[in-house]
Formats: structure tokens, sequence, C-alpha cells
């Protein structure tokens, strides 16, 4: 997995609440084996049925060309479970998100591909958004090691992680490899439940 | 002895070990991988040289890209063509067990898992789907997943998780008739909103869930992700053990003596503590509808639009998307809106009592004019069903298109879908904006509320419909 240290970039703000994945990478770029990802990205608001740029939209806009952080709503990444929301995301140089909530699974997503999901308590959000939107485009960086977000129009703004994740980010641990360190826990849990409770280990169609 | 959830019972009895980074390990008894995820997964598998670990434990089916016309193939809708190849491929590759296209057992993976019986009570499961939830239903506990996730099941049969908080929703009352577990799920929605169960997993109690078959409680659990919930549960009860017995992968014999004694522990001990405990009753509830681009903006049939979300402006911002996208007025009733295309099915409404309720209104009707209307089973086991019953002939006659079972218009991702500007509706899960295509108008309701709108022609109450 990619490490993430920290990032500097436009943020973008979008803080419409409830962002679903199905708006942030459509289906219908999905059903390729192998999608234009930077694309994707919010494609249906961002392109029109010509596939030429919608002038308003915020990442079309020229201040935002150099995104790094996707400052948005409560609950961004609710609905389908699709990691191809955080690919999405990734191909657009966006590697930061923050809101006052994010959906369980997308988050998930986010800590499995190096991108740092931040929440901020909805106070510290609102005034952190209200900086975003008044830089219209200027840099602020997302600094994992110091846990800060920081930019025009304030003092850096500290956020909590927990130590484990900070840890996975920083390091880009592969998170295979962290499970694999278990597998005899792993096989020594198989031979109890096959001794114990065998229907759980076997998964045999009897009609055949 | 602490009294514990049945959560805590289930979590604790598949705790591996405790990672470095503090995650937990937690065993997955059965995975089901389906064509959209699995390839990705396949090839990064393939990438970094692994191996899937427990083939044995493992499934593929096709069901989002499949096309949902009768004698379909490969080809039939090109889109899926590859989707549907990468997965025969990934099976055979590495060695699972795959429900194919033409499989007498094809179907979306959460009717065929419960209805194969593959899915058992105090079990864990994984899908990377985010309507895993659906097997509950059985005392299950079930987890979406994402698609780096389902690569790390495959190599391991573990997942590495943070332990979610419990939450119990107690549905008292009874239901009135034509309200069913589809309208209970969404007046949760409505109630505690889009991410009120974020963070949680979801126990369903209560004399309201007791009284539901098990699948009225697969349509219950399965919508629990639209509250924002990790998973949902019903602890297995009589009517839990007596469906299951007897199906393909149950356990028999003295495995089933066994097994019987050990789930009639699992279920959440007497004073056993949640981080969130609510009451609904359930008796006054009418059928539900959506009106707007989440399964929170849900109102009962006879209410009408709200006029107001909220006190500030992202609130008011929030209405007037959905009401613009949905074309519709602020105060105005849906009652009487006309309708465009309806879809029963899906994960969430397409097995047999799904039907029923549906044939119970078309029975003897025809579909009105200009309305396309569709049904696709949820599994081939149920289209068959479904025939000897002779529910398609009833809804044939009625003017219904009787489609093999797919994921079809929910996702859409398999070619049906709706053209834009078209008012559907439909016994899927989601009402974003352009799920079922783009511009397309979804309102989420139960088989029978889709059922009576395809024979009005226009939004109505189900209650308005007798059974013929």
């Amino acid at each position: 997995m990619q490490a993430f240290t920290k990032t500097t970039g436009s943020a973008v703000p979008m803080l419409e609440d409830d962002i679903n994945t199905d708006e942030i990478s459509p289906i219908q770029l999905a059903r390729k084996l192998q999608p234009d990802y930077r694309k994707m990205l919010f494609m249906r608001s961002r392109w029109d049925d010509k596939g030429d740029p919608v002038p308003a939209h915020v990442l079309n806009l020229p201040q935002f060309q150099n995104p790094a952080i996707l400052v948005t709503g409560a609950n961004f990444g609710c609905g389908s479970s699709r990691e191809a929301a955080v690919w999405a995301l990734l191909a657009n140089g966006i590697s930061c998100v923050v809101a006052p909530s994010l959906a369980d699974q997308f988050r998930e997503n986010c800590l499995q591909n190096g991108v740092l999901p931040v929440t901020l308590e909805t106070d510290r959000f609102a005034s952190f958004a209200q900086r975003v939107v008044d830089a219209d485009g200027a840099p602020f960086t997302a600094d994992l090691e110091n846990q800060t977000l920081s930019g025009p129009g304030g003092e850096p703004v500290p956020f909590a992680i927990p130590a484990a994740e900070r840890l996975v980010l920083l390091e880009g641990l592969d998170d295979i490899g962290l499970t694999s360190k278990h597998l005899s826990d792993i096989e020594a849990w198989e031979a109890r439940t096959a001794a114990t409770m065998p229907w759980y280990q076997c998964a045999r169609d009897r009609r055949l | 002895m602490v009294a514990r959830t049945l959560f805590q019972k289930i979590w604790e009895s598949h705790l591996v070990a405790r990672r470095i980074d503090g995650r937990e390990i937690i065993y997955m008894d059965r995975n089901i991988v389906h064509e959209l995820h699995g390839p990705k997964a396949f090839e990064k598998l393939r990438k970094a040289g692994r191996r899937v670990r427990r083939p044995d434990l493992t499934f593929a089916v096709q069901d989002h890209t499949i096309s949902s016309r009768p004698g379909r193939d490969d080809t039939t809708n090109p889109e899926g063509t590859p989707f549907l190849q990468a997965q025969r491929a990934g099976a055979a590759e590495f060695g699972f067990r795959i429900f194919d296209v033409g499989d007498p057992d094809q179907g979306i993976s959460h009717v065929i898992g419960p209805e194969l019986g593959m899915v058992l009570p105090g079990a864990t499961h994984c899908v990377p789907d985010s309507h895993a939830a659906t097997v509950g239903a059985l005392g299950a506990l079930s987890f979406g997943c994402g698609t780096t996730e389902l690569e790390h099941v495959l190599a391991t049969q573990v997942l590495a998780m943070k332990r979610p908080k419990t939450m119990r929703i107690n549905l008292e009352g009874r239901l009135q008739p034509h309200v069913t577990a589809k309208d209970v799920a969404l007046h949760i929605i409505g109630t505690i909103g889009v991410s009120g169960a974020n963070g949680h997993v979801v126990e369903y109690a209560g004399a309201v869930v007791r009284a539901m078959g098990i699948e009225a409680r697969m349509t219950l659990c399965n919508l629990t992700v639209e509250m924002g919930g990790r998973s949902g549960f019903v602890a297995a009860d009589e009517t839990t053990l007596s469906w299951l017995q007897g199906r393909p992968f149950a356990p028999t014999g003295d495995d089933w003596a066994r097994a019987e004694a050990y789930w009639r522990t699992m279920h959440s001990d007497q004073g056993a503590e949640f981080d969130r405990d609510i009451t609904i009753d359930c008796t006054a509830l009418e059928p539900q509808i959506t009106w707007g681009i989440t399964p929170g903006q849900v109102i009962g049939i006879r209410e009408s639009v709200p006029v107001s979300l909220g006190e500030d402006a992202s609130d008011q911002h929030a209405l007037t998307k959905a009401l613009t996208y949905m074309d519709l007025r602020a105060g105005e009733p849906l009652q009487g809106l006309k309708v465009d295309r309806v879809f029963i099915g899906s994960c969430t409404n397409g097995r047999i009592p799904d039907l029923q309720e549906a044939a119970a209104i078309v029975r003897g009707r025809k579909v009105a004019e200009g309305v396309v209307a569709m049904i696709s089973p949820g599994s081939t086991i149920v289209r068959r069903e479904a025939e000897a019953l002779g529910l398609d002939a009833v809804f044939r006659d009625a003017g219904f298109y009787w489609a093999e079972s797919a994921c079809s218009m929910c996702a859409g991702g398999n070619g049906d879908r709706g053209r834009p500007g078209e008012r559907v509706i439909s016994t899927t899960n989601r009402n974003f904006e352009g799920r079922q295509g783009p511009g397309v108008r979804t309102h989420l309701v139960s088989a029978g509320m889709a059922a009576a709108a395809a024979i009005a022609g226009s939004i109505v109450d189900v209650r308005q419909f007798p059974e013929a």
C-alpha cells in the first residue's frame, strides 16, 4: 500500500451531506474491467452528455486543478461498498478526505489505499470548511505526522486518528502481510472449530 | 456469567487474534464473491503470487452484470461479458465453486446463500457488496467489504476489523395488512436517518420481528446499510431452524442436532447491554414510499412530500435538490402521480413471498397502458418455484415482463435501466440519483405497492387493491 505522510494542494469544498458512492464513482464507468478512474470521479455531474466538462462543477474550476484534499459533508461515501470511489479520488490526486463523518465502509476502503480519512467535530469542521471556501483553491496541507490540517486563514487545525491507523498509513503497511503473521493462530482456530463445531468448517453441497 | 449480546457471542467465537495495529482478526465462515468485484481481487492475488486459502468455503456468483433476458448468455449484455468471463476464469484458477450463467442455482449472492443453506446461525459471512447483511435474517453476522478486503479474505479467510458498536432496534406492536418488512425498514431509515446506525451492528428484535418469516427478515436486514449500519441480524428461533433444516448445504444428522443445540444459545442474554437501544411501535405504520433521493427521504403513502427538512440552509438545499431531481413540489401528495416503469426484484424483494404478495394484487388484472412492468426473481430457484406455483402466468397474463434472475434494475449494471426522466416504482434498496439510469426517478416501495402501481398506472395505496 502507498504510505501517507502528508499531502499539499487545493482543498476542494463539496459541502453536501450524504454524498454516496454512486455519485462519486457511478457504475456506468465501473462497468469496464479497466476503467478510467480519473474520469470516473463524480462523472455524472462533472461531465455533460458529450463528455465535455461542466464548467460550474467545483472540480472543473481553474483554481481546483491541483486538488489534494476533499472537504465534504456528513456521511460521505454512503451506499455501495465499491472501492472504486477511493480509486477515483486517488486518480485525481486526492489522498485526504475531511468531513464531519464518513460512511464506515468508505472509511475502511480509504485506509486500505493510503487515503487519510479525517473527521472533525461539527464546530471545528464548520470553521475549517469556511476557511477552505474562503481560500478558493489556495493550497492546504494535511500532515499525518503532526496530525494537522494547515492552510490560509488561521492556525493549523489538529485532528485525531487512532494510533494504529496512523501507523498503518505512515508505514504503508501491507494489510495481508500484517494478518499473515497470525497464520498459526488462524490454523489453530480452524482446528478447534472443526473439532467442536464442524458445520462451520464444512460447506458441502449434500446433493452432489 | 456476564450477560452478552448476540453480536458479542458471534464476534468472540470468531476472534482469532489481535493484530499489532489493534485490529481484531475475525474468521469468515463463508465468502461469496460476485463478478463486479471478483476479477479485480483475483488480479491483485495473481500479482502478489497469492492463493485462495480456503476455496472450500469460498463461492462465486454471477449476479451484477448478468443479463436478465430469457435465453441469456455471456454476450447478451456486452458490457458484462468481460466480468462474467474473468469471474469464471478466477473460480477455475483458484479452485472454488461458481454458480455460473445457466446453473440451476444461479442467483443474487444474498438470495442463494440462505436458500442453499450456506449461511448458518452464529456464523460469519462476507460478500463484497453492501447488502451482505441480508443473510443476518438467519442469525449470522455478515459484512460487506471492499475489493482490497475481498483480496484479504480470499488470501487469509479472515478480516481484520475494529469492533463495531451495538444497537438494538425493538420493533413492537403488530403490522396491519399490506404493511411489510420493507415498510418497517424504510420507516426506521426515515426515523433514524441514513447515517443513524453508522459504526453499529444492528440487532432487530421485538414482536414484529418474531412474527416475520425468514424472507421478510431478510428484507429488513438487507436495508441495514441504508441506515449506515455495518451489519444487521435477527437471532435464530424456531422459525429459523425449521426454515433451514434440509437445505442443500445445511448440516444433517448428528451435526444438525449438535448445531441446533448450539444455535439455541445464540441470542442476546437477558440484561445484555447495547450501545444504543431504541423501540419503534409499528402498529400504526402504513405502506411507505420514498419521495427523494436517499432511502431516508420516505413518507407514508397518505402523507405529502415535506415542505421542510429542518432549520438550516443545508437542509433547505437537500430538499430543493431532491425535489428538483424527482420533479416534485413541497407539500404535494405522491398518490396519483403517473408511473412509467415498475420493477419487482433484487436482493431486497426478489424472494417467493415478495412475488406472492405482488401476484395477489396483480391476479386477474392488467398492467396500465403505457407502463413497462418487469419482474426479475432473486434467484433461478425462486424463478422455478414461482413457475411451479403458477405465479409467472399471473404476471405474464397481466402484462409483466418475466425476466431471469439478476441484480437487474437495482444497480442497472446489467443493461436493465429506465430512460431519463422516467418515474420508476421499484422494490430495490436505493433511490440515488441516476442509480437506475441517468435521470431516472426512483420511488422505493414494497412488492405489493409496486404491483398496485403497475395496475393503476400511478402511485397508489396498495390497500385500495383488495386481493382478487
